[in-house]
């Protein structure tokens, strides 16, 4: 394949051995991004390090506020003043640019934009506001279609109806409103433009939050089947983790702005390290097996403008200590033989057990 | 057509409060459009539910299921097209303002969207004053000031004379929240009818807010309507659980055993899709997969069982009549003709506990 936006994009020539499987197809390292705002700078990324590998489903989980959704965003260099990107770089190698890939923070607007959605998709949270409500389906897709592919008429008739086939929606829907389709469709409608361009990467901003989960259920299996057959890696933004230790390989958890434990789903679920993350699998309440005693977290997620310092947790923490203020945030191996579970709790164990709550939280986390 | 349903909780009611707020045979017809082509939707069709002091009932379905609707009905911001509405047992007439009003002041809402809910141009201070100051008039300065300290310590917000100062857009989503309870709270009223109330805020933070509802409920006694889309919450949260789909009470009983033991082909659904890290990649069971297949388009049948599309044990007998909610055992009710292929085990448990009641 070789159209005029490809060639922008990559100084060598492309080549098939560009596709070194080894190598991530979407590396973040050391990325830090700041809001200005009149009261100075605030922190929302903070030296965050993120690798996708091709064909791979990395969960980022995060409360509202955490930087997940500015981390994602800020990779693609889709933010806007006040934000400014700090400092890191973001590596994109897939198979249509060179070999060693290209550095997404140093491109021209003109090849940042031959990159986006041709390279990088994106799926934004609400499909409601995401979509033009005066524009039929068929035009916003075919949009897409014709600003990062060269498709005659015919062909691209051909490729909207099989990107709806491709997400089970009835071709006819082409001619709807996104009024017209239900919550479900509407964000089917936008998995398949993120698809329509054949992107090596797709990041899913809270897919399925708005949607019952019914239909939250079907998505995720479609997708998951997409991601096997067109063999995509996915970004997949969430606040809900029991969600994404379903569905993703890898999880990376973000508090505060900064990374506290990353790992594959297993290690994360039976493997649990970091306190917050503790914290959030001991949060939601699980339909089936026995009725577990239920803790969740006190306090509220840290204020960006605000933040304590040392690690980002200690507030909230039920096995802070005093030295937690003054703690480095660095990643850590969590276990002895797992080189890719990290924690960036130097205190707390794979497996400890929680100290007897301190008089002063003692008020919190009754058992409903 | 519910006496089934309505005796279901009768055995129990020796061991719970009284019944404080009731709905009986509840319909809502909404007409969309004008003239010769417009259509009537009935958002909500027959809903019985009782909720009794101290205990909490949750409502769960998804969206456009009728709940919030319900919600309403039961909050006397809409009119039911037939059916009532009983406070103690007395029909609620709320034609005139002061019977509004006093109304107002034995049930009250807490809504899902904290930011919408709260006005943003004025500082938390004043919906818990206002509110203090209509329901309460006897009360003097001194006394509200008081009141307001209270409340805020009520909902565990603190510092309160320095959150009551701030506006809302300076409070976390948990923390306006917690207002918004406060607010409900300062009439004092009996009844609360939370829409699900933490479905906008962060997981960490649920708990909580679910737990300051918990402890309220406790000291006061109110009589709770949990109102959500996630059956896992109430399995905690409440007593008994009512599951609606289309407009109707599909399925009812103690949110335990119909959590563990679904009856309803729907509820079975429900349960099924929830995402659940302790059965990793447990694929939806295939059966209800093909159900799932029609979600999130309205049903359009108008006779029989409006679950019918999508279920997989659906036949012509479905299709034609509209299944009554029927008991099944002690305190359980499904509507569904069904059973016997949707829930064998259910049906065989009520014959055995038959058998044993009526020795033939």
């Amino acid at each position: 394949m070789s159209t005029p936006e490809q060639t922008a994009v990559g100084t060598a020539p492309v080549t098939e051995e560009a596709a070194a499987t080894a190598l991530p197809v979407l590396e973040i390292r050391d990325f830090s991004i700041s809001f200005a705002t009149e009261s100075g700078n605030v922190k929302a990324v903070r030296n965050v390090d993120l690798s996708l590998a091709p064909g791979e489903i990395v969960g980022l989980a995060g409360e509202s506020g955490s930087g997940k959704s500015t981390l994602a965003l800020g990779a693609c260099r889709l933010l806007r003043p006040p934000a400014v990107i700090t400092g890191g770089s973001v590596v994109y190698r897939g198979r249509r640019v060179a070999p060693g890939g290209v550095e997404i923070l140093e491109l021209t607007p003109h090849e940042l934009r031959a990159l986006r959605w041709r390279e990088i998709a994106i799926v934004f949270q609400s499909a409601m506001n995401a979509l033009n409500p005066v524009l039929r389906v068929e035009a916003q897709l075919g949009d897409v279609i014709d600003a990062h592919l060269d498709l005659r008429r015919e062909e691209k008739r051909e490729r909207l109806d099989s990107l709806l086939d491709m997400v089970g929606i009835p071709r006819a829907r082409l001619r709807s409103y996104p009024h017209e389709l239900s919550g479900g469709m509407r964000q089917r409608i936008m998995i398949a433009m993120a698809l329509a361009t054949n992107p090596e990467v797709v990041i899913m901003d809270e897919p399925t939050t708005a949607l019952d989960v019914v239909v939250q259920r079907e998505i995720l299996a479609e997708v998951a089947e997409l991601q096997k057959e067109l063999k995509f890696a996915v970004l997949f933004i969430t606040h809900d983790l029991s969600l994404l230790l379903e569905i993703a390989d890898r999880i990376a958890m973000l508090y505060g702005g900064q990374m506290v434990e990353t790992g594959t789903a297993e290690q994360i679920h039976h493997g649990t390290a970091h306190p917050y993350t503790r914290g959030l699998l001991n949060s939601f309440p699980s339909v089936r097996g026995p009725r577990r005693q239920l803790a969740g977290i006190p306090g509220s997620p840290p204020d960006p403008r605000d933040m304590p310092p040392g690690c980002p947790f200690g507030p909230r923490c039920r096995f802070a200590r005093p030295e937690c203020s003054t703690v480095d945030m660095q990643l850590l191996p969590a276990e002895v033989d797992e080189p890719q579970h990290l924690t960036a709790c130097p205190f707390v164990k794979v497996g400890e057990t929680e100290p007897a709550p301190a008089a002063a939280t003692a008020s919190h986390g009754e058992v409903l | 057509m519910n006496d089934g349903a309505m005796t279901v909780n009768d055995p129990a009611a020796s061991e719970l409060g009284p019944i404080v707020l009731e709905a009986k045979s509840l319909f809502k017809d909404y007409r969309l459009g004008r003239g010769p082509r417009s259509t009537v939707l009935s958002a909500v069709r027959d809903v019985s539910l009782q909720l009794r002091r101290s205990a909490v009932v949750a409502l769960v379905g998804e969206s456009g299921s009728g709940k919030s609707t319900v919600a309403k009905l039961l909050a006397a911001q809409e009119r039911p097209t037939s059916g009532e509405v009983l406070l103690d047992g007395e029909p609620v007439h709320n034609s005139r303002r002061r019977g509004f009003r006093a109304y107002k002041s034995e049930v009250q809402m807490v809504f899902q969207d904290p930011f919408a809910s709260l006005n943003p141009t004025h500082r938390v201070r004043y919906p818990l004053e206002r509110a203090v100051r209509l329901h309460r008039p006897e009360l003097g300065r001194k006394a509200v000031a008081d009141e307001l300290i209270r409340l805020m310590n009520e909902v565990r917000l603190g510092p309160a004379q320095d959150l009551l100062a701030r506006y809302p857009h300076q409070l976390s989503g948990g923390q306006r929240q917690r207002v918004s309870i406060a607010r409900a709270l300062a009439v004092k009223p009996r009844v609360l009818l939370a829409d699900e109330p933490v479905s906008m805020l962060d997981v960490s933070i649920r708990l909580e807010v679910l737990d300051v509802i918990d402890q309220l409920r406790q000291r006061f006694e109110l009589a709770v309507l949990y109102i959500t889309h996630d059956i896992a919450s109430a399995r905690y949260f409440a007593g008994e659980t009512l599951v609606m789909y289309a407009g109707e009470i599909v399925e009812r009983g103690p949110s335990e055993d119909l959590s563990q033991r679904p009856a309803h082909p729907y509820t079975q659904l429900l349960l099924a899709a929830a995402p659940d890290p302790d059965h990793l990649g447990a694929p939806l069971d295939a059966r209800l997969a093909r159900g799932a297949r029609g979600a999130g388009s309205a049903p359009t049948n108008t006779v029989g069982c409006r679950f019918s599309p999508r279920c997989p044990f659906a036949d012509d007998h479905c299709r034609a009549e509209s299944p009554p909610l029927r008991a099944i055992g002690e305190h359980r009710a499904a509507a569904c003709w069904r059973l016997d292929l949707a829930a064998p085990d259910l049906v065989q448990r009520q014959r055995e506990e038959r058998s044993v009641a009526l020795p033939q």
